[in-house]
């Protein structure tokens, strides 16, 4: 047992070594700025609108699992529950001329797009399922984006640890022809799994940025002053990067 | 002449930091969901070709379970990986160590000399007569420079969703996202066996002198 308790010291040195670096002013910056390395280069190499493969109906996963909240049981969730989401409402506001209050009905109504895409969770497993619902700049177009708005932030029903889900992308993916206000899962009604009534597909990056339960959508200048300014829930909890496409 | 470039000097040490902090980050990652599948999705048990064991904190950065920070290490050290490979393969290509050195000649693909290869390697005989590495160091140093480098940077590259629309090929030719991430822990692991036996022949061999002349460049025996 030697030899290992020598490398577990070894281990522990080096381990201690990353933490400084990691715990420093300077590596904070670094581990960050990779990030944006990457960003930078999907966004060099991928056309804006350049869409995430879309498989045929055959490829569904038997069912599909769902990740974080998965049953909320804060505020007047479960009453709309109860209700079929009868009386759920989507706003669309902040940075906008016209801030819109969608019923499902209005949603459902909109023109819809439906594709057979590939989830993939920041933990490293993947569900293909099929989402319905309108693109995310049908509405953005109707409510008028105002010249300063740069961000958009997804509002949430469920309360997870005692915070306020949330999540925000740009407005590349925001405008990206696959991010849909998703209202249905393989031809069904999205189950309660899975955020119904209402989620996002941000198809270009990972599960934790597909922001369930969704009851606003509103635009923004800057996430600073939003939850603890990370811009997401994970972010702001555990540190998780802001830009899920890697 | 010195025994080693300063190019191949300099990516050794920066490629071991890299590899280093990848494999520990990347045990983490793959501790938060031990499951490792074929084809395109899998989340379930019924569905895993394999179950990992869990890592212990010791193996992992940064010693305690973050998959964020464990993230924010691997993408970090995936650029200097990935742009050092690159400048290997051109530094031996423009200074010929790869033709040289390491590429294998036809008469060496011989059973005989190859099994008389590894019965000198039994033998803890490293004599390499007028070539500078014998017939197995070749091999693996060709097969880690050739194949298990680039395919950790091959298979990352197909793991990532934001990376796919422009490399959706990329992902197909390696039979979906989950083989594709299966892919990158089995070259991780192919590559921590290399080092494994990497490490013990320099113990075997010399390791003083191995050290400096990786350091230094050392003398052409």
């Amino acid at each position: 047992m030697k030899r290992r308790n020598f490398l577990a010291a070894a281990s522990a040195a080096f381990l201690a070594g990353c933490n400084r670096v990691a715990e420093s002013e300077s590596g904070k910056a670094l581990l960050g700025a990779a990030e944006k390395w990457h960003e930078r280069a999907h966004r060099l190499l991928t056309d804006r609108t350049a869409l995430a493969p879309e498989y045929p109906r055959s490829a569904i996963s038997p069912y599909f699992r769902g990740n974080g909240s998965t049953d909320p049981q804060n505020g007047d969730y479960p009453r709309h529950a109860a209700e079929g989401f009868a009386n759920w409402r989507l706003e669309v506001r902040g940075l906008v001329h016209k801030p819109l209050s969608l019923s499902l009905d209005n949603i459902r109504r909109l023109p819809q797009r439906t594709q057979v895409t590939r989830h993939d969770c920041v933990e490293g497993w993947s569900a293909i399922g099929e989402w319905t619902g309108p693109q995310l700049s049908l509405l953005l177009d109707e409510a008028g984006l105002q010249q300063n708005a740069r961000f958009i932030l997804f509002r949430c029903a469920d309360n997870l640890n005692g915070q306020d889900y949330y999540e925000s992308v740009d407005l590349i993916d925001a405008y990206h022809p696959q991010t849909i206000i998703a209202h249905s899962l393989n031809g069904e009604p999205l189950p309660i799994r899975n955020g119904a009534p209402l989620r996002m597909r941000i198809e270009r990056q990972l599960g934790y940025k597909h922001a369930k339960y969704l009851t606003a959508i509103e635009a923004v200048a800057s996430l600073d002053d939003i939850g603890l300014g990370q811009g997401g829930y994970w972010e702001d909890r555990a540190g998780y990067q802001w830009y899920a496409g890697i | 002449m010195k025994r080693h470039a300063l190019s191949t000097r300099v990516w050794h040490w920066l490629n071991l930091l890299c590899v280093v902090v990848l494999f520990m980050s990347g045990l983490t990652i793959s501790n938060a969901h031990r499951r490792l599948y074929w084809g395109d999705w899998g989340f379930a048990p019924e569905q895993a070709w394999l179950v990992v064991p869990r890592f212990p904190d010791w193996m992992t950065i940064p010693g305690y379970y973050s998959l964020a920070l464990a993230r924010d290490w691997h993408i970090l050290m995936a650029w200097p990986f990935a742009l050092g490979l690159l400048f290997m393969w051109l530094a031996m290509l423009g200074n010929r160590h790869f033709t040289r050195d390491i590429a294998t000649r036809r008469h060496e693909w011989c059973p005989a000399a190859i099994w008389s290869d590894i019965r000198a390697h039994m033998r803890l005989d490293f004599d390499h007569g007028a070539d500078k590495y014998n017939f197995l160091q070749k091999l693996a140093y060709g097969l880690v420079l050739g194949v298990i480098l680039p395919m950790m940077v091959f298979t990352g590259i197909a793991i990532s969703p934001g990376m796919e629309p422009s490399f959706g090929w990329l992902v197909d030719l390696l039979g979906g996202r989950q083989s594709a991430r299966s892919l990158h822990f089995i070259f991780a692991f192919a590559l921590a066996v290399f080092f494994v036996v990497h490490l013990i022949l320099v113990l075997l061999s010399g390791p003083i002198g191995q050290v400096r002349a990786m350091l230094t460049g050392g003398h052409h025996p």
